[in-house]
């Protein structure tokens, strides 16, 4: 899996090298103002090596990817376009591959999507045309065999580091390994995981995964999203779908006062990534601050994740 | 069977404003299982239209009859001695038994009295739940007899989402995940090794994403 290097991207090339990875997010703005994801930026810049910029997440409208992707990379960093196929055709889908590509973006994350039930408009037709795993075999294909799905030729196919994710707690818990292998099957050259708070239960996945071998066919990125508060933590385990927030971390938010919570949560999220550090088969590590940014340079830190690699 | 559902009494009432005489008909398919669109219902409607239009002072007069099925000309025919005595017709059939009436009468509206729903099954009288989307190309072979593109709320072919939590779908606790069932299934039938092939690509050109679609016996066409 070390082995060649197929895209320009940076995160590709730190992964390839053996380095431990680290990756962020940033939401797009719910406006048309690109000096938010700018600021974001200003916050970003250097903490992480790559930064997921999410696509319409929890259905709820915002700049598109692409567009926040590049307002990005203006200010010198690299961006993962993420892309969910419930907004999109085949049609739709391979032409903003090639768009993307074509305005410099160097890694793509390949996603279902949220139901459209959560967001701004339930009352939405959901498209569906592809599933996430046809996503990342029609990306591949693109840039693989310089083919479209149609069967066609494309005079300069898009170079994207192709990527998914993957949730370890979400059910049938015993397809979550089969998961996996069909996704590498697809095509996924890295995978972010859904946020990681059941360590025992995120340990048993990844044995499976290593008994497998699937480690040595894709990188592997831990998800870790730091509690801004119990309230956070509470509505994260009791609201959000395919969660798993234990008791003990609950109860250990909740019995630390308000004021200190904010650093507590840090301090669960650091405790987690150094954790994942030992974990056989994990390549990086995925730090998703929700409306949260400034303080993913803080956790890198503590976690001893800076300076980043040049590479 | 093809479910459909009454729509809200206000809804129908305003299609009817300004009319004084319609046939209000009934269809004896599936609508009559499902119990919106028989004998029955076509009873139960038109005497709450009366009512409520007898008490704005705008009497409605309903003529009530039911046929075998809308959905074809043959039964179409037998209202032909009603309808040039109505103003209108207000079918309670599915949107393909209102087409067929309204195609058959090009000067009297036809109007729906129900939202056709989906193509399903009941679970008991009076409960009915969603099974086919006619999607052109049955894929149950492969999923162990659960379809995932009628009954996972993404319609996803290769697995259950990130979403999928004690059995239930991300969208409510009251739908099932179909990939949930699928997998129980196809270990049931000893088929897991299924669950890891790829699902090719749908080819929704057979879906109603082609264009109005047809079925024709050769053999029948002389």
């Amino acid at each position: 899996m070390s082995g060649d290097v197929k895209t320009d991207s940076r995160l590709e090339k730190i992964l390839r090298s053996g380095q431990f990875a680290v990756t962020g997010e940033c939401g797009p703005p719910r406006g048309a103002d690109p000096d938010v994801i700018r600021e974001k930026c200003k916050l970003l810049k250097g903490k992480a090596d790559a930064f997921n910029i999410t696509d319409n997440q929890t259905s709820v409208v915002r700049m598109s990817s692409i567009a926040s992707s590049v307002v990005m990379m203006q200010e010198g960093m690299e961006p993962v376009m993420q892309m969910v196929c419930r907004d999109r055709n085949r049609i739709a889908i391979q032409s903003d591959i090639l768009g993307g590509a074509a305005l410099g973006i160097k890694n793509m994350l390949c996603l279902s999507g949220d139901h459209q039930k959560f967001g701004d408009h339930p009352q939405a037709k959901n498209v569906f045309d592809l599933d996430s795993m046809q996503l990342l075999q029609t990306v591949r294909r693109m840039r693989d065999d310089g083919k479209f799905l149609s069967g066609e030729d494309i005079k300069k196919p898009p170079k994207l580091f192709v990527g998914a994710a993957e949730n370890p707690f979400a059910d049938p818990f015993e397809i979550r390994v089969p998961r996996l292998a069909k996704k590498v099957k697809a095509g996924a050259e890295f995978i972010q995981t859904q946020c990681i708070f059941n360590m025992k239960k995120f340990r048993e996945w990844m044995k499976g995964v290593v008994d497998r071998g699937l480690h040595e066919k894709v990188f592997i990125l831990g998800g870790v999203t730091p509690f801004k508060s119990f309230g956070m933590a509470r509505y994260m385990a009791k609201n959000v779908p395919g969660m798993d927030v234990p008791d003990e971390l609950l109860a250990r938010m909740k019995d630390t006062p308000k004021e200190k919570q904010a650093e507590e949560g840090i301090k669960i999220a650091v405790e987690i990534i150094q954790e994942l550090r030992e974990i056989k088969g994990i390549a990086g590590v995925h730090i998703m601050a929700i409306e949260w940014e400034e303080k993913v340079g803080e956790i890198a830190e503590k976690a001893g994740l800076l300076p980043r690699p040049s590479v | 069977m093809v479910v459909g559902e009454r729509k809200p009494f206000e809804e129908i009432l305003k299609t009817l404003e300004g009319h004084k005489k319609i046939l209000a008909l009934g269809c004896g398919g599936c609508v009559t299982v499902c119990l919106t669109g028989g004998d029955e219902a076509v009873r139960v409607l038109s005497s709450q239209l009366r009512m409520s239009r007898e008490k704005e002072g705008k009497p409605l007069e309903i003529i009530e009859k039911t046929i075998e099925r809308q959905c074809d000309p043959e039964y179409v025919e037998q209202i032909h001695d009603v309808v040039p005595d109505v103003e209108a017709v207000l079918s309670l059939a599915c949107g393909a038994g209102v087409q067929y009436v309204a195609e058959r009468y090009a000067k009297t509206p036809v109007y729906p009295a129900l939202d056709t729903t989906f193509v399903g099954g009941s679970v008991k009288e009076g409960y009915y739940v969603e099974r086919c989307q006619t999607c052109g190309q049955c894929k149950l072979a492969y999923t162990g007899g659960i379809c995932p593109i009628a009954r996972c709320s993404k319609s996803l072919l290769n697995g259950p989402c990130g979403g999928s939590t004690g059995g239930k779908c991300e969208i409510s606790p009251e739908v099932d995940c179909a990939w949930q069932l699928i997998v129980d299934r196809l270990k049931n039938l000893g088929q897991m090794d299924r669950y890891e092939e790829l699902a090719d690509i749908a080819d929704w050109s057979k879906n109603r994403d082609g264009g109005p679609r047809k079925m024709i016996r050769e053999d029948f066409q002389r």
